[in-house]
């Protein structure tokens, strides 16, 4: 059984105007996503800047409150929950932030943002707090004698070692990773890519690792879920996405991810015009307008989002 | 080298950073000065009526000032009151208007802000829409009638000052508010699970406090300024209390001396009017200096 179940999930801004603040239009953010997330898997999210991967991750934590949809996760719909049960659930689905200067607290020290998780749902000693994050910084691979010290002292990979500590100190199920390397530089992504994959493996972790870097995607993920326009448009296992895209803007983005080989000369795709306005979304496929194999059909007809055999999944007139 | 805690480094940076600023030393000694004068007021000037030390002892009742000499060292002001005296115990008076204003007015005013902006909404519609109608009326034309309707004195007029004051406050805090809302670090602490209210106290207010005490320290001298034009106009203090704007008050008519000497009377306008003067410069300066000690972008090299 799937341990986070998202079905059809939609949240569109409304764009107000005026002093009687009139509802003049919507933004479609995120316009019927649906999948799935098993026990100890990763599933990256890809796709480009304002495609609306954030929003997505933060609709599931109702962050957000998405406009419609079902959210599941273990067992229980968590867009019908009260806050005090939507509390506890999220004590096992927790998130990592992108950005690891905005993200802690710059008012308290490294223990007490770690500790904040634990002092709020459970009750133990001052002595016992202690030795738990003293083990949750030595688990990230942080000294624990910096436990004192507060975040503008930390570099930006530190700092994001200790927001995983602190999404890590309730044990949680589930953690939605919302592009949790892209503000970092190369060299340290690596590392902490390297270092969320071990935990996983020994927390027996779920993943919704959010990015639009293809390559960091691939590294880390099980299966790879691309999307456009608030919708996704291609879902399959991480080798067969890579190997076999069966959508054209799939195809597109891996055209576009540079090999580090100068004797390799690719067919790159390259996409005319710039990505539609999601408050008003091109009819039929999203994609249509971009398209580089679109046909009549596409701008008449939504194309439906079908298994093709071995758990791939498009969205696609052409299939 | 014994590590230092790393609040009390960060408290130690704040201090070498206000007290590099030469306009901060001015500041802190004046307010130096005056505090010592308040606090030891009954040492320096006792008092004649110890049940009521703030009364001005006079003797005679004669409208014309008289110079300073061996018994008045400052002079007498109009009505004889002895100007020393007065200056003496004004500074506790100006301290406590200072203080009893400002600190009511930023309480309500960051309480109201921050309730505001944190639930925005319908409450920060109406909350803000209430301030909206209350900026709309100058503040001195709101204070006076308020005094007017509660009656004269000074509680009256300090009442009247932390019921006006707060309106700015509310502003600040709740655009500090607005825009801390939406951070990462306040998103991640409501995952964690932690209470509106928590967030609030722990991770907003923390973060959105320091103008606030700039602009209180600032508002301490301007509020001075209001309760001693409340004063000036006969709206304040009873006659005879110690309070440096009644005692300009007392000597308006004598602002320009007699024909051919028209600074005769210097010391019963220039004495009280200084003190304000520097009292409100001294606080001035601090809210200047704290502005540049806390100031995120000024802050480290």
């Amino acid at each position: 059984m799937a341990l986070l179940e998202v079905n059809n999930l939609k949240k569109y801004f409304p764009i107000k105007k005026g002093i009687l603040s009139r509802t003049v239009g919507q933004v479609q953010a995120v316009d019927g996503v649906s999948f799935t997330l098993k026990k100890g898997e990763t599933l990256g999210l890809v796709g480009e800047s304002g495609c609306g991967k954030t929003t997505v991750g933060r609709s599931i934590l109702r962050l957000i409150e998405p406009t419609s949809g079902q959210v599941t996760f273990n067992g229980q719909n968590l867009l019908r929950l009260e806050r005090e049960e939507l509390r506890k659930v999220r004590a096992s689905l927790q998130i990592i932030f992108q950005d690891p200067f905005s993200s802690l607290d710059p008012r308290m020290n490294v223990g007490q943002i770690i500790a904040e998780p634990i002092r709020n749902h459970l009750k133990i000693s001052k002595s016992e707090m202690r030795n738990q994050v003293a083990y949750l910084m030595e688990r990230v691979g942080l000294h624990p004698e910096q436990m004192s010290r507060y975040p503008h002292e930390f570099s930006g990979g530190q700092r994001q070692r200790i927001g995983i500590a602190r999404a890590l100190a309730l044990n949680p199920l589930a953690v939605i990773c919302d592009e949790p390397v892209s503000a970092l530089d190369v060299s340290i992504q690596a590392q902490v890519i390297n270092l969320l994959a071990q935990l996983q493996e020994q927390m027996n972790l779920s993943y919704l690792f959010i990015a639009h870097d293809l390559s960091i995607v691939e590294h880390i993920s099980d299966r790879v879920a691309v999307m456009y326009l608030g919708r996704i448009v291609e879902l399959a296992t991480d080798r067969e996405l890579y190997q076999n895209p069966m959508h054209p803007y799939t195809q597109a983005l891996l055209s576009a991810v540079p090999i580090p080989d100068p004797e390799i000369r690719k067919k790159k795709i390259l996409l005319q015009g710039d990505v539609p306005s999601p408050i008003n979304p091109p009819s039929g496929c999203a994609f249509h307008t971009r398209c580089p194999e679109r046909k009549e059909i596409c701008s008449r007809e939504e194309p439906i989002f079908q298994n093709i055999g071995a758990d791939h999944w498009v969205a696609c007139h052409l299939m | 080298m014994t590590q230092q805690h790393p609040r009390l480094r960060e408290f130690k940076f704040t201090l070498y950073r206000i007290f590099r600023n030469p306009s901060a030393i001015i500041g802190f000694s004046l307010l130096f000065i005056f505090a010592g004068v308040a606090l030891f007021a009954p040492q320096i000037a006792p008092p004649k009526y110890p049940h009521n030390p703030y009364l001005m002892p006079h003797k005679g009742f004669s409208p014309t000032p008289k110079p300073p000499s061996q018994t008045n060292i400052f002079g007498t002001t109009s009505g004889q009151y002895d100007i020393f005296y007065g200056v003496v115990w004004g500074t506790r008076t100006a301290f406590k208007i200072g203080m009893f204003v400002v600190g009511i007015a930023a309480f309500v005013g960051v309480t109201l802000g921050a309730v505001s902006g944190y639930l925005g909404g319908i409450v920060d519609e109406a909350l803000m829409r209430i301030t909206d109608v209350i900026w709309a009326i100058p503040t001195l034309v709101l204070a006076m009638a308020i005094i007017v309707a509660f009656g004269r004195g000074l509680d009256k007029v300090m009442i009247a000052l932390a019921l006006v004051g707060w309106r700015w406050y509310v502003r600040v805090i709740r655009s500090e508010i607005l825009t801390l809302r939406d951070q990462d670090f306040v998103q991640a602490a409501k995952i964690m699970g932690v209470s509106d209210l928590k967030i609030i106290l722990r991770h907003i207010l923390p973060n959105a406090i320091y103008p606030v005490l700039i602009m209180a320290s600032m508002d301490m001298g301007s509020m001075v300024i209001t309760a001693s034009f409340l004063s000036f106009v006969g709206l304040g203090a009873p006659k005879g209390y110690a309070d440096w704007g009644q005692m300009v008050a007392l000597a308006r008519n004598y602002i320009v001396g007699p024909p051919g000497d028209p600074l005769k009377f210097w010391y019963a306008i220039v004495i009280p009017g200084g003190c304000i003067v520097l009292f409100v410069l001294a606080w001035n300066l601090i809210g200047d200096a704290l502005r540049d000690a806390f100031d995120p972008k000024l802050r480290r090299r």
